[in-house]
């Protein structure tokens, strides 16, 4: 079994947890001008391993030594996917992840082709 | 070594780029099936027993089902190295429809699920998918073992075009998840010419 597939540490029924929106003062916003999408893939940057944050933020920042994407940080954390994307662009404007965004499909509804290549030989690879 | 040590910091993924496809359908049609039979990880899904509302709402063949996924469900497939696909689910009734757009943003196509005795729960998946232009393939689910329309049916049932592939699957088997998403990127390439 690999590690990721454990199930977390504490659960969301813990005693002494806030409530989820409080951790970011009850914004559903940031400063980016996209939602970021639940696929997005957050990764700690080596000045986010060496920050000494607390709470949650700091939680996704030793989590996200692997990356791992929005939606994992949601579920592996307990946190709702609308409190986790305003924790992780706040991360990302100190520095301290980065956040890859999906590319295979812009707004605009083109496709990189090149991309959907990629994905297609990667599944009949498996 | 529990999951939330540290690991290796220079893990190829790092660099990771991630892309998404929806499977989408109607309640009971197999999602969470269907994503679990080829994801590389459980999928990760919230479970919530079934409200007095949807038993009023889903009785008939599917009655038997105890519980349906009322958050967002999902699994994870690493194809070479960097990229990274992710399977999500849509929450399966109609008061979730909220969440679909954004599931769906971005997705590169969408896996409609359809159990053919219920066909008609697929139309709100085949509408949203047409809407905004999202690529999409029906796979009719195989409950029982048996196949109760015949594929051509079931495509002059959802009046699909005809370029839009409708597969035959079984939602438990892993080839046949495989080979539902190879022919959706297909798809997804020949639309985007």
């Amino acid at each position: 079994m690999s590690p990721r597939d454990r199930e977390p540490a504490r659960g969301h029924d813990a005693p002494g947890r806030v409530r989820p929106y409080a951790l970011v003062r009850g914004r559903t916003r940031t400063s980016r001008t996209d939602v970021t999408p639940v696929e997005s893939i957050v990764v700690t940057t080596p000045l986010g391993s060496s920050a000494t944050v607390a709470l949650e933020p700091g939680d996704i920042l030793r989590l996200c030594e692997m990356p791992y994407s929005v939606a994992e940080v949601s579920a592996l954390l307990h946190l709702p996917i609308g409190v986790v994307r305003v924790l992780v662009a706040d991360l990302e404007g100190d520095g301290h992840v980065r956040i890859n965004l999906p590319a295979a499909r812009q707004a605009d509804g083109s496709v990189d082709r090149v991309l959907l290549e990629r994905v297609l030989a990667g599944l009949e690879a498996l | 070594m529990t999951w939330f040590d540290v690991p290796d910091p220079f893990d190829e993924r790092a660099g990771a780029m991630p892309v998404k496809l929806v499977v989408c359908g109607g309640f009971g049609a197999g999602k969470t099936t269907f994503v679990g039979a080829i994801s590389e990880i459980v999928p990760i899904t919230t479970e919530a027993p079934i409200t007095e509302v949807s038993i009023e709402v889903d009785v008939g063949v599917v009655a038997t089902k105890v519980a349906t996924t009322v958050a967002l469900d999902f699994g994870r497939i690493s194809l070479d190295s960097g990229l990274v696909l992710y399977l999500f689910g849509t929450p399966g009734q109609a008061r979730f429809r909220f969440a679909w757009d954004d599931v769906t943003r971005g997705a590169i196509g969408a896996v409609i699920l359809v159990d053919s005795r219920r066909l008609h729960d697929a139309f709100p998946s085949v509408d949203f998918c047409e809407a905004r232009n999202i690529p999409f393939v029906i796979a009719v689910n195989r409950f029982e073992g048996s196949l109760q329309h015949e594929l051509d049916a079931v495509r002059e049932a959802l009046v699909l075009d005809a370029v839009i592939p409708v597969l035959d699957v079984d939602a438990r088997s892993r080839a046949d998840a495989k080979s539902t998403l190879i022919a959706l990127v297909r798809h997804a390439l020949l639309s985007s010419e």
